[in-house]
């Protein structure tokens, strides 16, 4: 084929849980690249592969529907692109039809709605090798003959196991390009089915099962036996909550090493840059600036790529389904939906990835208190300023006869107040500003797979790299413009003090200060808070020039313990611990929440009530300390 | 066994009972959703007249959600929805 004519395009579409992920990579292994489609924040993910016949052919992996009336954001995106109304994009020259061979009923219905496209298009019975296992004898000529478009079975996790698939799009496309790609039309024969319809096309399905199955396969016992006890209103919860906690202990231990490496290859490159060029503004960016920024944020990235490798294996395995199921009807007390606890969950790694996870919440207002909250939920980037704090002011006592230690039961108090704050604030929005009924849950209960590497380590390369993709983009210029507060002016020739007090944001601190004195907070505090907005705990290094120490990494957090608690009274520090539960000052987060809801207002809303709720936080905090300590 | 042919809601029925579909009324219960998609969504995951479901497993608290078999899959629903489904009672496993 020469250059000028575009490759083909193959649309991958099918149900929730049908493997056609899988089948995507199995098509395009990682020659594949995830976007944006334009206007909505709905994953794109699209890749390439050479058919038998050499032809090359672009694959896109549309959002898992049951309907092509959409429910959700993601699934509009799969009507849109296969009726051709999607911006952007052309209509697709051929369509595979993915269908769980196990679990026909529901594909076959949603088959029949896409042939009426008229589209050439494909069925491929994926997970072929669990249906026979599981005793399924299906005829795929006859459902070949009764649905009017080719029907292969396949095996996306097998070698060879897409074969057949392969020889089938080569024909296909042939027949396509024979006819002159006769079906880039602008017509087509679909519009929204009634329920009548929908029920004459269930009846379809069963007429067309009835001739094509001649052996109905067995319910897969493995899954009965699990969901016995995983989905027991007792037991279930139970483990539940232990897959958690393994999940919050693998996020914090797992990630510690990768961490630190991290950390020293970002102090020896600043060491590096510092030793070989000119003191001046241009090294202070690079340094100051562009390494301690964006090293802010990469340092997570361990911690996020074990949180994800959990999220992924529970989400392939089809466990996630049963968390939602298990936890629907509590989180329904605060009126979440219960697949509001997976992006609540990543946000305790960080509200970065949190706020996008959200985007599989159907109901835009159910999102809305989700993301809403999601800061509430303590990240990893406030445990340096808890460390810092707790280490100061907080004895290492042993309290409850020796079973607990003070220290620790202050750190978990700061999560429960976190966690207990984000509940609350769900439970008033649901019934002011986002009333409304959730939305209902009808959600299918796959049965259990053992997830493969192959889907695991991909879909974890796609996650890490977006993430990258934002600490490159998005926050390196938050990062930047921080920098540039802090930095200019210089300070005036024979100055004592830190030059940060002479600076933009030394400015901003001082003009700050009257307003943060109520809650104890000292000049120094409302420094350290303007930097804070481009990362946390940032404010930590902050403090260290202050008080002018030249440490860095734990021998800093150590040194500045000290000097800190001498220098603040016990109220102050308990206040800016308050302050930090509700930590309103993060400039990524608002960012993606501006971009996840497309609005402006929501970030906003978001910056002012975290603000009202730390500062009335620390303000009780300040005041009743200071009355129990008698100051 | 003697209340096998009257109508009931699926929402009222216990775990473990077996039941035939014989209609759906979006009608009987309230729901956010414009009319007619609450009843679309229910026949686009298979509950359609004449399906046959099962109570697998309750939620907690308040035995909800529950996951209803139907067919050769399984779906988690509320019972608040569920009671737009209507239903014959094949067999009682367990008198309740």
């Amino acid at each position: 084929m020469s250059d000028d004519i575009p490759p083909p395009r193959v649309a991958l579409v099918g149900n929730p849980n049908s493997g056609k992920t899988a089948l995507f990579n199995a098509l395009t292994g990682s020659r594949h690249k995830v976007a944006n489609y334009a206007g909505v924040t709905v994953e794109k993910k699209e890749g390439n592969f050479h058919s038998p016949a050499g032809t090359r052919v672009k694959v896109l992996d549309l959002p898992g529907t049951y309907s092509l009336r959409a429910r959700s954001p993601d699934e509009a995106v799969t009507r849109d692109v296969v009726l051709g109304r999607m911006d952007g994009e052309d209509v697709p020259d051929a369509i595979v039809f993915v269908a769980d061979a196990t679990n026909l009923r529901l594909a076959l219905r949603l088959a029949l709605e896409l042939k009426q496209l008229g589209l050439p298009a494909i069925l491929a019975l994926n997970m072929m090798d669990a249906a026979e296992k599981q005793g399924l004898g299906v005829d795929p000529a006859v459902l070949s003959a009764e649905l009017g478009m080719p029907v292969v079975p396949t095996v996306a996790i097998k070698k060879g196991g897409i074969q057949p698939l392969l020889d089938q799009i080569d024909r296909t496309l042939q027949v396509a390009e024979s006819e002159g790609w006769a079906v880039r039309r602008t017509e087509c024969g679909w519009s929204e089915p009634s329920s009548h319809q929908l029920r004459d096309l269930t009846r379809e399905v069963e007429r067309i099962l009835a001739r094509a199955i001649h052996a109905p396969a067995q319910p897969h016992m493995a899954t009965r036996r699990l969901d016995k006890v995983l989905l027991h209103p007792f037991a279930g919860l139970m483990i539940l909550l232990t897959v958690l906690f393994l999940m919050f202990q693998g996020v914090f231990s797992w990630a510690q090493a990768p961490m630190e490496l991290i950390d020293a290859g970002l102090a020896a490159c600043t060491d590096w840059i510092t030793a070989s060029f000119p003191d001046g503004a241009l090294r202070s960016l690079v340094t100051d600036g562009v390494i301690a920024g964006v090293g802010s944020v990469v340092i997570f990235l361990p911690q996020i790529l074990v949180l994800f490798f959990f999220i992924q294996v529970l989400e392939d395995s089809g466990y996630m389904a049963r968390a939602a199921f298990l936890l629907d009807k509590l989180m329904g007390g605060v009126g979440l939906h219960g697949r509001a606890f997976i992006p609540l969950l990543s946000s305790f790694a960080c509200a970065v990835p949190g706020i996008m996870a959200a985007r599989t919440i159907e109901n835009r207002t159910d999102r809305i208190a989700t993301i809403m909250i999601a800061p509430l939920m303590t990240c990893s980037a406030r445990l340096p300023v808890y460390t810092l704090i707790i280490a100061a002011f907080v004895p290492d006592h042993d309290v409850l006869g020796g079973w607990v230690g003070l220290r620790g039961l202050v750190m978990f108090t700061l999560y429960a107040a976190g966690i207990l704050s984000g509940l609350l604030v769900a439970f008033v929005m649901k019934r002011t500003v986002l009333k409304g009924a959730r939305e209902p849950l009808l959600m299918q209960l796959p049965a259990y797979r053992l997830p493969h590497p192959r889907n695991v380590l991909l879909g974890l390369y796609d996650k890490g790299k977006a993430f990258l993709m934002r600490a490159g983009t998005t926050i390196f210029a938050l990062m930047v413009v921080v920098w540039f507060l802090a930095s200019f002016p210089a300070p005036p020739d024979g100055a004592t003090d830190p030059a940060i007090r002479y600076s933009i944001a030394g400015a901003i601190g001082h003009a700050l200060e009257p307003l943060l004195a109520p809650i104890g907070f000292n000049w120094q505090i409302a420094l350290a808070l303007v930097p804070g907005m481009a990362a946390r705990e940032v404010a930590v290094g902050v403090l260290g020039t202050i008080y002018a120490l030249s440490d860095s990494g734990d021998s800093l957090r150590g040194s500045l313990a000290n000097v800190l608690s001498h220098s603040w009274s016990l109220p102050t520090a308990l206040s800016l611990l308050a302050w930090y539960v509700f930590a309103p000052q993060c400039l990524a987060t608002l960012g993606v929440v501006r971009r996840e809801l497309n609005s402006r207002f929501w970030p906003a809303a978001m910056f002012v009530f975290l603000t009202t709720l730390a500062y009335g936080a620390a303000f009780a905090t300040y005041r009743i300390a200071g009355w129990m300590t008698g100051g | 066994m003697q209340d096998t042919g009257k109508t009931l809601p699926l929402g009222t029925l216990a775990k473990g009972t077996r039941a035939e579909i014989t209609a759906l009324d979006e009608n009987a219960v309230k729901t956010p959703l414009p009319k007619g998609e609450l009843e679309r969504r229910l026949i686009e995951m298979g509950f359609v007249e004449g399906a046959v479901v099962e109570i697998l497993h309750e939620g907690f608290p308040r035995r909800d959600p529950i996951a209803v078999r139907v067919a050769d899959h399984t779906v988690a629903l509320r019972r608040a929805e569920a009671d737009a489904i209507l239903v014959r009672r094949l067999d009682v496993q367990k008198a309740s």
